[in-house]
């Protein structure tokens, strides 16, 4: 693995100029993925933050060939691009090699993306889903997902006097990207970069599908100042909140063990969204995520030890 | 002269057939009533290496279209088939086609839109998908259902296009009815339709495009305005002209819409699909006695031919627009508001009226044309604007 700068230097990164919030992590975790690619690609998009900031007409930050159509659409469209490549190069008429990633945002693709995602899968196109997962539609200002963790506020989950923030756990997508029996699935986390990296190759270098669902601390949704991106990943990796593992042809790998789990309430404290779970009285409600979270990784502990 | 062969072909298996000759590089499809058959027995022609195309067996209507779009922006001549709920269900990547300037050419069988459910024909499905950027080409039995989708892809490849069309025929009425077709050979349609080359394409990675970029109110209104250009100006000129071509290659003329008896015509009925031939047998018992009777079928509904029809129907008295499908607009259907607006700056008017007929599958007979034949007359001879401009034919009220 080279090293930082050297990879700041590799591949057709996006270029500079984009209208993402100061300290948003999804330039982040594309540049990260551009890099790790040795082959050229093209490059597709759910309708959301990434796109809306990096394809601002009459400009772009893509350097690769880049297809936005949809919101719900990302993974079919780019399955449609990698069909067209599938059947140019039969029949002759094209002659390189090219990768095809998509990416969406957890909007896109833990509910309204499902289905099309799904379906892609399935088909085994040769492609790779990245989903930036920040854990709510932040684009549209910060309204609940299926990825949106219990007890967080949103603008559709607000904190009343009735109810306070989501009722419900989060969706775990990457199990149900599991269970289609794709080659490569995977967690990452923009903190954790070699890994990410290395996982994105894994994807590329597959023969059929990948999924990389990759978490996305957003500053404006979470909110948290813009210098703390980095941390909040690791945080919810080093909580187990967020726990690094992939699925290499159904065999399951953890990436990250930390020696020390690091309290769910360091992770949340730091987010404006759980602010009221710790106020008096929210204490089983804390307990409760953290429960929660204990319960889901000695779940991937046990099934890693299944092999 | 053009090699020909006369074989009997549902409107489902002709379809199928021109798609075969025109061999797209990638379909993207999903399974409706009554346009299954269309993709399925393409699907043997995959599974037999009779074609190049990539199928991609999609999971709804909405990736279909999504894949399509995808394969088209990567240079990939594109195709695939629908109807009815399906085409509702893809009714936000329509718009996305068209914006994208993409020639994706899709049979589109025509079938009643839920609720409730219905699996026969009425064209409330593609009318309701009529302001979406496509060009939309209707046909009056199978013949001309084959020759359409051929041509349409001539149009919509064409330069001066660059838009996606959709080439629409009656569910069942045509779909599922055998007919005597006579068959174009595959390397006449090859030549016909000719090499695609795309301007544009995502797998040029030395020349890398963002697609799908987003316009803020500093450039969306020229992209807009930019697809009306070709519906304004190109297309109804290039559909002629390659009608025309098709026409000295293959001995059959089309045009943008047909007249049927027109030349001294008194009254007149516009209608599109399959009931214009209902039409035409009433016209021909009309005409031998004496009664000037003619009928246009409207072939290209979009872009509309607002000039040239209303060219057609100036001399007419009173004409009755046919529509099967209702607008719900408290004023008859889409194709009565079209005509009404087309000859509206005519110095003498035509008195116009509309019938909605033939929803859900409703047969729509010779008795039903004879009556609106009727109407025409009298409203022709009081020469005075009826108080019912809309009628609802042949349903119980």
């Amino acid at each position: 693995m080279a090293n930082l700068k050297e990879l700041s230097k590799k591949g057709k990164t996006l270029a500079s100029g984009h209208r993402a919030c100061a300290g948003c992590t999804f330039p982040i975790i594309l540049r990260q993925v551009l890099a790790a690619a040795d082959t050229p690609l093209v490059c597709g998009s759910a309708t959301g933050c990434m796109e809306v900031t990096t394809t601002i007409f009459p400009y772009t930050s893509w350097k690769t060939p880049f297809i936005h159509s949809a919101f719900e659409n990302a993974a079919a469209t780019i399955s449609g691009v990698e069909a067209a490549y599938s059947s140019l190069t039969r029949q002759g008429k094209y002659d390189k090699e090219v990768k095809f990633i998509t990416f969406g945002g957890d909007g896109g693709t833990y509910d309204i993306g499902l289905q099309s995602l799904s379906g892609a899968m399935e088909r085994g196109h040769n492609m790779l889903y990245v989903c930036y997962n920040n854990e709510a539609y932040m684009n549209t200002g910060i309204q609940r997902s299926s990825a949106t963790p219990k007890g967080a506020e949103t603008t559709t989950t607000p904190i009343g006097k009735a109810r306070q923030g989501k009722q419900q756990y989060k969706k775990d997508l990457t199990a149900i990207m599991v269970a289609h029996n794709i080659p490569y699935v995977a967690q990452a986390a923009p903190s954790h970069w070699n890994d990410l990296i290395t996982k994105v190759q894994k994807a590329l270098a597959v023969d059929g599908p990948a999924f990389i669902n990759v978490l996305m601390p957003c500053r404006l949704g979470w909110s948290f100042q813009p210098q703390y991106g980095m941390q909040m990943a690791r945080d919810a990796v080093n909580s187990c909140y967020w726990p690094l593992y992939e699925v290499e042809n159904g065999v399951y790998k953890i990436n990250s063990k930390p020696k020390e789990k690091l309290p769910i309430a360091e992770f949340l404290k730091k987010q404006t969204k759980f602010r009221h779970m710790f106020k008096p009285g929210n204490e089983d409600k804390l307990a409760d995520l953290q429960a929660e979270v204990d319960r889901r990784w000695e779940a991937l502990l046990k099934r890693e030890a299944m092999g | 002269m053009a090699t020909k062969e006369r074989i009997a072909l549902t409107g489902n298996e002709a379809t199928a057939m021109a798609m075969k000759q025109i061999n797209p590089d990638v379909c993207a499809a999903y399974p409706i009533t009554p346009a299954t058959e269309i993709m399925q027995i393409f699907a043997t022609y995959v599974a037999d290496g009779l074609v190049n195309t990539e199928l991609v067996t999609v999971e709804s209507e909405h990736s279909a279209m999504s894949a399509t779009i995808g394969a088209c922006c990567a240079g990939a001549r594109s195709m695939t088939a629908t109807s009815s709920q399906g085409l509702a269900y893809m009714f936000e990547m329509l718009y996305i086609a068209a914006g994208l300037r993409l020639p994706i050419v899709m049979p589109m069988v025509n079938r009643a839109l839920s609720a409730p459910i219905n699996i026969h024909c009425d064209h409330g499905d593609s009318m309701g998908t009529r302001d979406a950027g496509w060009i939309q080409i209707n046909a009056e039995n199978v013949q001309e259902s084959y020759d359409n989708l051929i041509m349409a892809m001539r149009i919509a490849e064409h330069p001066e296009v660059q838009l996606p069309a959709m080439v629409t025929f009656d569910g069942f009425i045509i779909s599922h009815a055998m007919e005597p077709v006579d068959v174009i050979s595959d390397a006449e349609v090859q030549e016909f339709i000719g090499e695609y080359k795309p301007r544009f394409s995502l797998l040029d990675i030395d020349n890398p495009i963002t697609v799908g970029a987003i316009d803020f109110n500093d450039y969306y209104f020229e992209h807009r305005r930019a697809i009306a250009e070709p519906m304004i100006n190109g297309v109804l000129k290039v559909a002629e002209e390659v009608s025309d071509e098709f026409a000295k290659k293959f001995g059959r003329k089309y045009g943008i819409f047909q007249e049927y008896r027109m030349d001294d015509a008194e009254v007149a009925i516009v209608v599109l699909g399959s009931a214009a031939g209902t039409a035409k047998y009433v016209i021909d018992e009309l005409r031998q006695k004496g009664i000037k009777a003619g009928m246009i079928k409207i072939r290209l509904f979009r872009p509309f031919p607002y000039k040239q029809l209303a060219e057609a129907l100036k001399d007419v008295k009173a004409v009755a627009v046919l529509d099967r499908s209702d607008a719900l607009a408290g004023m008859g259907g889409p194709v009565f508001g079209e005509v009404r607006s087309a000859l509206y700056d005519l110095p003498v008017r035509p008195i116009t009226t509309n019938y909605v007929y033939g929803l859900g599958g409703r047969d729509i007979t010779l008795d039903h044309i004879r009556g609106v034949y009727g109407d025409l007359l009298s409203i022709a001879n009081e020469d005075k604007v009826p108080a019912n401009l809309v009628t609802y034919l042949g349903v119980r009220e």
